[in-house]
């Protein structure tokens, strides 16, 4: 409940009519590079976004320093926050209900099962199996298919369930770093946030790594069938959002180092960039269960 | 802080004031509204006659495309917000919206968004011809090259409605006067923060179905392909489980506003105000649990149809409750018919009526028959143009006073309402018959015998749509000048918006008020 008398409402702002433009551009230019023009507005969007991204962050960084948050609009920020995450939650929750439908309902009418399973006269001699390793396309026209299932997956134990201690073990050391720096211990914080980085930076690397794998060698691609659909989407949705954390942290850790920014009682910055890297944690240990090690 | 508004545009383009920004979110709402009714208005011209007369096929196929997606997108979205950017931070008693400058780009955003989505009309291929529920493969495989703009706008007017959610919470949560508790608000406030818990739930499925076509169209992915083992059907799944809620964010915020608007008029409190904050709460949570018995013909099995036809069934409590409490706030006061009360009313008796249509759509034995007919139409505009656009017009006229601080010209207003109103039924009332009758929605042409009623329904939509044009000239003659409005302006309104002056200052509550 409120009770601060002075909630900072800032003066008029050129952020956000400039971030619109950006924003824009970003679509736009996507829109048009898709369709097969030049990609030029796209990165000019990007740079745009990018910069109105800076000076918003250091505008509000500023009105901190200069005492202008009150605790009641520190609360502001923290909810909204917090209701992005769960924007984010419900994102994910499309494309994981996407693979629950396809899994449980989708498959097993095309191949027959069912009082839908009439759908397999037009995919006769179809098997629901998965992985699906074979297409209803495949099943159905050979050689001739132009959607063709993957020669192999990828096996849950290896890289993935490296990447999966990476991950846990960066969600462990971030936490670690947030009580160091509540303990005004500067130097252990900038060690430990370091740390997550690098562990983030390792779990792209091996993602990178993975993929080339699948593309290379597995001949799981997008354009694979239904298997490697979910399976890039969601993984690939997924390590947008660690490249992202992990930007976010990493610029965490230079404000720290370079500019000393943070105080044992106030770092909501910090904070919700690590909010932000324990859910993109959460996510990928349903990812492991439910794509990895249940797909496998 | 002190300050006035900026003089000139960069007032508009920088502001960080609740009240411009509300401002702007509702004209930009009737300007689309008014580009919609057009096309809605090619739509009936061509329909006051079977046979092809004015448009092609395919110019009409866009017309009804682009029809809903601005009207649902660009008109009721938007306008909810402008009413909830202005009066919110006025009902609760805060300087502003909790994040100010988030709120300048979440309006912004639309004006870009649209423009890239009309701008599809001059493309190659025309614009996005596949309905506004896009289904797959129809938006996919066989869709026109602007759809890839089209599913770029959906991005960005989501992440535009996200953001205004995300604010409207924390204002709500964050930022009410000493003593607002919560089971204090006003039921405008409330039905928003629901409303904006719904919009924060289901806009980014919205964008996961359209990255989902958007993969499926240029990168080969197969999620709507069976060839490879993917399903059209999880298009329309995804797509309602958004859809759904989404019908709610258009209706529960008209609901708190005739719960505004009543008790003024009726000159009582509001019947079972804590009731209406669980029924509203019933509703939303309801709408996560419904979404199939848009797909009743699609193909479900017997146990996924009778789920959602009794799930369905439920709404029809909560719901009622509403309408029992309006009635009861109404049963013996000493009513008065303003326009505003005028409007709210209607919207009690129309909506009803829409209420009623969907639960004979919820049956779903029944919705076979119905399913894709002229009688979803009438339906669904039932709840949408007495529902929304009424409860709209109804605020609009309720608080214009406020805003402006002069007096509406009321029998301009009485003359715009009996327009719309007599117009609305005309127009829709007789889709019920050739609905029922079996005339299939989205097709220029039609069998003979529907002719008579289709005559009817088109000159009900060209005057529903001229006497929007008796309500703009209203609102500008308003803020021009006329006479002055009271604090008050109405008898004894109840909440803290009627504390300040007519026209309220720039800023309000600096200082937080004192709230009994």
């Amino acid at each position: 409940m409120a009770t601060e008398s002075s909630y900072y409402v800032p003066e008029q702002s050129r952020l956000p009519i400039f971030a619109t433009i950006g924003l824009f551009l970003i679509a736009f230019g996507a829109a048009n590079w898709i369709n097969g023009g030049s990609a030029y507005i796209f990165f000019a969007g990007s740079l745009a976004m990018a910069a109105v991204l800076w000076f918003w962050f250091s505008t509000v960084i500023q009105e901190n320093m200069a005492g202008l948050n009150s605790d009641q609009l520190k609360r502001s920020y923290v909810w909204g926050m917090g209701w992005f995450i769960f924007s984010e939650v419900m994102f994910f929750a499309a494309f994981f209900g996407a693979l629950y439908y396809i899994r449980t309902f989708a498959l097993p009418w095309l191949g027959g099962e069912g009082d839908k399973g009439s759908s397999n006269m037009l995919w006769q001699g179809f098997e629901n199996t998965w992985p699906l390793m074979v297409t209803p396309d495949a099943a159905v026209h050979g050689d001739a298919a132009k959607i063709v299932g993957p020669k192999a997956i990828i096996d849950p134990w290896h890289l993935p369930l490296i990447n999966t201690l990476i991950l846990l073990a960066s969600s462990f050391t971030v936490h670690v770093a947030h009580v160091y720096l509540k303990k005004n211990k500067r130097n252990a914080f900038n060690l430990w946030l370091t740390i997550t980085v690098a562990l983030g930076f390792a779990f792209l690397y091996f993602q990178a790594v993975e993929y080339y794998e699948a593309y290379k060698h597995l001949g799981l691609t997008l354009e694979s069938g239904i298997y490697g659909t979910t399976f890039f989407m969601l993984t690939g949705f997924h390590g947008a959002h660690v490249t992202l954390g992990t930007i976010m942290l990493l610029i965490m850790l230079l404000r720290s180092v370079i500019a000393q920014h943070f105080r044992p009682d106030d770092h909501f910055g910090f904070e919700a960039a690590s909010w932000y890297w324990h859910f993109v944690d959460v996510v990928w240990v349903a990812l492991f269960i439910f794509v990895y090690v249940l797909g496998g | 802080m002190a300050h006035g508004p900026q003089p000139g545009l960069s007032r508009w383009l920088y502001t960080t004031n609740h009240k411009d920004i509300g401002t702007m979110y509702l004209w930009f709402s009737f300007a689309m509204f008014l580009l919609g009714g057009c096309m809605a208005l090619v739509i009936r011209a061509e329909l006051f006659e079977p046979g092809l007369q004015i448009v092609q096929p395919e110019f009409f196929n866009q017309m009804t495309t682009m029809h809903g997606l601005i009207m649902v997108f660009g008109a009721v979205m938007p306008a909810f917000v402008g009413l909830a950017n202005w009066m919110i931070p006025m009902m609760i008693g805060a300087p502003d919206m909790a994040l100010p400058r988030m709120n300048n780009w979440s309006f912004w955003i639309l004006p870009f968004a649209f423009a890239m989505l009309a701008s599809t009309l001059f493309m190659e291929g025309g614009a996005p011809n596949f309905g506004w529920t896009f289904y797959a493969p129809l938006s996919t495989e066989y869709a026109p090259p602007s759809v890839t703009f089209f599913i770029f706008s959906i991005h960005i007017m989501g992440a535009s409605s996200i953001m205004g959610a995300i604010n409207i919470i924390a204002t709500i949560l964050n930022m009410r006067a000493p003593g607002m508790t919560l089971m204090k608000m006003p039921l405008f406030v409330w039905t928003w923060l629901i409303t904006a818990y719904l919009l924060i739930a289901v806009m980014p499925v919205l964008a996961g179905v359209v990255t989902m076509m958007l993969m499926d169209i240029h990168f080969g992915t197969s999620f709507f392909s069976a060839a490879g083992g993917g399903d059209p059907v999880l298009f329309q799944h995804v797509f309602w489980f958004f859809g759904h809620p989404e019908v709610y964010i258009m209706i529960l915020p008209a609901f708190g506003i005739v719960s505004a608007i009543i008790p003024t008029f009726a000159r009582k409190p509001l019947f079972g105000y804590s009731s209406m904050v669980y029924a509203t709460a019933s509703i939303a949570f309801l709408s996560f649990i419904v979404w199939a018995h848009h797909m009743f013909t699609v193909g479900m099995p017997i146990a996924g149809e009778l789920f959602f036809m009794y799930a369905t069934m439920l709404i029809a409590v909560p719901t009622g409750v509403k309408v029992f409490n309006w009635v009861t706030t109404m049963f013996r006061g000493s009513m008065t018919f303003e326009t505003p009360m005028l409007f709210a009313v209607a919207f009690v008796i129309l909506f009803t009526i829409g209420g009623f249509s969907g639960l004979m759509l919820s049956i779903a034995p029944a919705d076979f028959q119905y399913h894709d007919t002229y009688f979803v139409v009438a339906h669904f505009h039932y709840v949408l143009v007495p529902g929304a656009i009424f409860s709209i017009t109804a605020a609009v006229y309720y608080w214009l006073p406020k805003w402006t601080g002069n007096m509406y010209n009321e029998t301009m207003g009485k003359v715009h309402f009996w327009l719309s109103f007599i117009g609305l039924n005309v127009t829709f009332f007789p889709m019920h018959f050739v609905g029922l009758a079996g005339m299939p929605r989205r097709i220029p042409d039609y069998a003979l015998q529907f002719a008579d009623f289709n005559q009817i329904a088109s000159v009900g939509a060209f005057l529903f749509g001229a006497s929007q044009l008796v309500f703009l000239f209203n609102v500008i003659r308003t803020i021009q000048g006329g006479k002055k409005a009271t604090d008050e302006v109405w008898e004894n309104p109840e909440g803290l918006e009627w504390t300040v002056a007519s026209p309220a200052p720039y800023h309000t509550f600096s200082t937080p008020p004192a709230v009994r």
